[in-house]
Parts: structure tokens; sequence; C-alpha cells
């Protein structure tokens, strides 16, 4: 049997089964931790690092950490908002993100946390790194300009015999997604609609389809991300 | 007391943000109650004819006349505001930054489908023309901005909230649909 255990988030007291990840039964709970790396049933990465909170007084990621008892979880403090902020910020310039022209506008994770938290202008400066379009393979794009190194692609994209139609490439600032051109040559058309849709931005695309959704209909047009969670409660 | 004084610019942007300051429809009669214009494309005031209280520019920096009419702003503004993609991070324009400066000359005026009867392989050089930089710029990479309006372009409704909430020294509190960064 599984053992319940309480601890509390930003104060309100949460029931849970010790081991659950914390930012997993913060959603049940209707408390929004933003992720853009982390998909619930997957072997969590920790790379993204936006799901950060303090848990009695250390910075940890909510992704990676198992609830256990009498944890004391600070998530919606200014300290941890602008944290988080500064993580988007961070993103937007080491990328090259023309929202204008990207066809996730509207639907993107990163934007849409731009968004939630009033992102008016990045603190740091551009890097205007320039990384190439993948376009040889019949059903996606890889725009690379616009990866975040989530390794969602990585890690849930494979073929039948459980190989990875992406990867890393290279270190540090020279890091890129990469895609198996010769695997991709026979991606199926699920493997393709899936890629889009788990991919947080607009760097893996579709082919032959575009802008499908109109400007006022699309995912963040009104309402903020992780509406969805905290509306759960209220 | 004296209508606050605003001016305006476009410089490496495509003008769609001036349309949607006068997308503000008929609240632009209340705007001509609240502030005098000066140097603009929309009263076609070609140089300051005095100090501006509030000088908003569209569109990053490409060339050197971009640099010069924004430090021109800069000296005669009192605020500064960047308006739109182009002027935050440089925009659609920008991507160009990391293409080598002569490998997009060469496209437009060599190699580009739209190139007609440039046997010369000229490539306009006059020293009247502005030089292209070597990428486009953000503004507050060149001078200090005091405010950001995001979008692509800006929705009226944020530049009419952000201009109103500056004269009249009012809080600016922004609804959730007017951040926008297309
Ligand atoms: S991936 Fe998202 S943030 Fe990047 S350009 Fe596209 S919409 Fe904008
Ligand atoms: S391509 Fe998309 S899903 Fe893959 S690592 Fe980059 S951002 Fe994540």
């Amino acid at each position: 049997m599984s053992e319940k255990i309480k601890f509390t988030i930003d104060g309100k007291e949460i029931e849970a089964e010790k081991g659950q990840l914390l930012v997993e039964v913060a959603a049940e709970n209707g408390i929004y931790i933003p992720v853009l790396c982390h998909w619930k049933g997957v072997h969590p990465a920790g790379s993204c690092r936006i799901c950060t909170v303090k848990i009695n007084g250390r910075f940890m990621a909510s992704c990676t950490t198992p609830v256990d008892a009498n944890m004391v979880v600070e998530s919606n403090t200014p300290e941890i908002q602008d944290l988080r902020k500064a993580i988007i910020e961070m993103l937007f310039v080491e990328g090259n993100h023309f929202c204008p022209s990207c066809e996730k506008s509207g639907d993107c994770d990163l934007q849409g946390l731009g968004y939630r938290y009033q992102m008016m202008v990045p603190r740091f400066p551009y890097a205007f790194e320039r990384r190439e379009l993948e376009a040889s393979t019949p059903k996606i794009f890889l725009e690379k300009n616009r990866c975040i190194f989530c390794k969602r692609c990585v890690r849930m994209i494979k073929d039948e015999e459980g190989r990875s139609y992406f990867a890393f490439k290279g270190r540090g600032k020279h890091l890129e997604i990469n895609l198996d051109t010769k695997l991709a040559e026979h991606m199926s058309e699920e493997n393709a609609r899936l890629a889009m849709k788990i991919c947080p931005v607009g760097a893996i695309l579709r082919k032959e389809v575009g802008f499908e959704t109109p400007i006022g209909k699309r995912k963040y047009d009104h309402v903020p991300i992780g509406s969805e969670i905290e509306n759960l409660q209220n | 007391m004296s209508k606050p004084i605003v001016a305006t610019a476009s410089l490496a942007g495509c003008f769609g943000c001036h349309m949607s300051v006068l997308d503000i429809d008929d609240r632009i009669l209340q705007l001509i109650e609240l502030v005098d214009f000066n140097k603009s494309p929309i009263t076609d005031i070609k140089t300051f004819t005095q100090p501006c209280d509030i000088g908003i520019i569209e569109g990053g920096c490409c060339n050197s006349e971009n640099i010069e009419v924004l430090k021109d702003f800069r000296k005669n503004c009192k605020i500064l505001i960047s308006l739109g993609e182009c002027a935050i991070m440089g925009g659609l324009p920008a991507m160009r930054n990391g293409i080598p400066v002569r490998e997009c000359l060469e496209e437009a005026y060599f190699g580009g489908v739209t190139v007609r009867d440039n046997t010369e392989r000229i490539i306009p050089n006059d020293e009247e023309l502005p030089i292209i930089l070597d990428k486009v710029y953000p503004l507050h990479e060149i001078v200090k901005i005091d405010y950001f309006l995001p979008g692509c372009p800006p929705r009226a409704d944020l530049i009419w909230e952000a201009v109103v909430a500056l004269v009249t020294g009012n809080e600016l509190k922004i609804p959730y649909e007017l951040i926008k960064f297309d």
C-alpha cells in the first residue's frame, strides 16, 4: 500500500501519495507549476528548470522531486516568479524566436509563458545564433532556431523498434537538436502529429498543413497557459 | 497646463505599428485633446521643433540612419517607448541576423528571383546611402528605452491604454489579451 503524506505548497495543505512527483501533485490540486520539458508518464528530464520551486528553503525542480511528508514548498512567490520569468527570457534570447512568422504562435508554450509572466522585453541581450532548418524529410520540418532543448522528442518519438528519430548533437553553445533523416524518411503520420504536439515550441512542424487555427481561436489567445489546471478547483 | 508632446518614428519597420496607432479609431479625437504631436510621419514634421515628452518608435536599427534618428529621439524626448516586435527584438528584418551582410546584398542584387539586368553586378554603394549594419539591433541595445509595448503590431488598445496611463499618471493595468508577440 502506498503511504499517504501531508505537506504544504504556498501554505496550502496537500495530501498525496509519498513518492508522487511534486509537479503532478500540484496540478491535481489545482496549483499550476509551469513545465516545458515535463510530460506526464514520461521519465522526467529536469532540463528546463521552469518548474523550479523552493523546498524547505532550497531551489529544486518540481518535475524530478518526489513528495515527502512535511515538505514546505514555495511556488507562487515574487522571488520564484522572477526566476521563472528570467528562464523564459533566457530561452527567448538564446534561440531565434520570430513569433510573427511562426506557425506555432498562439499555441506555443514558451510564448504562452511569456504572456503569463508579462515579458515585455528580455533582460538579456539577444544572441542571434544561427541554426539550420532541416526540411529534407517528407513529414516534418525541424526548425532548430526554435528548439529549447526540452528533450521531449528524443524521449518520446520512436519507431516500431524503439529507435529515436531525434537526438542532441554537440555541447554547450553548440548544442543542437538533430533529426535522423534516414529514419525519418519513413516516419508515420501518427508520429509526425505526435511530435508536433509534444514539442512545446514551433521547432517541429508538420509539412503540408499550416496555420490551421485562425487567430482568436488558438490555445493562448484568450486564457493564460495553466488556466486549465487552475480552473480545476475554482 | 500645456499638453504633453509626442513624437513618433518608423525605423526598420513596416509601418504596421503606426497603423495600429490609427487603429484606436475615434479615440484619436480624445488623443488630440490629451497630447500634441511634433516630429512624426503622422504630422509630416521632419525635424524636432521643440523638446518632446514622449517618443514612440517602431522598427529596429538596420542601418546608420536608423541609429542617427534614434539618438536624435533620445536627445529630444524625455521618455522613449519601443513599439512592437521589431523595435524590441529586431522583428522579421532581424531574420537576416547571422547571415553575412555581403551574402544578403548579393542575394538582393545578384541572385534573387526579382533581379533584372544587373549584368555589371553592382551593389549600390553611394555615399548618400545609409550604411547597412552587420545585423538588425533592438533599440534598447543602442540607447536607453523606458517602456516596451510588444506585439506585431501591438494591439491598438494596448497603445491607447499605455499612452493614456503615461499622460494621466494613472497605473497601467494590462488585460491578458493585450500582450501578444504576434
Ligand atoms: S516557438 Fe513559440 S516563442 Fe518561438 S517563435 Fe514560435 S511562437 Fe514564438
Ligand atoms: S525539438 Fe521541440 S521537443 Fe525536441 S528538444 Fe527541441 S523544443 Fe523539445
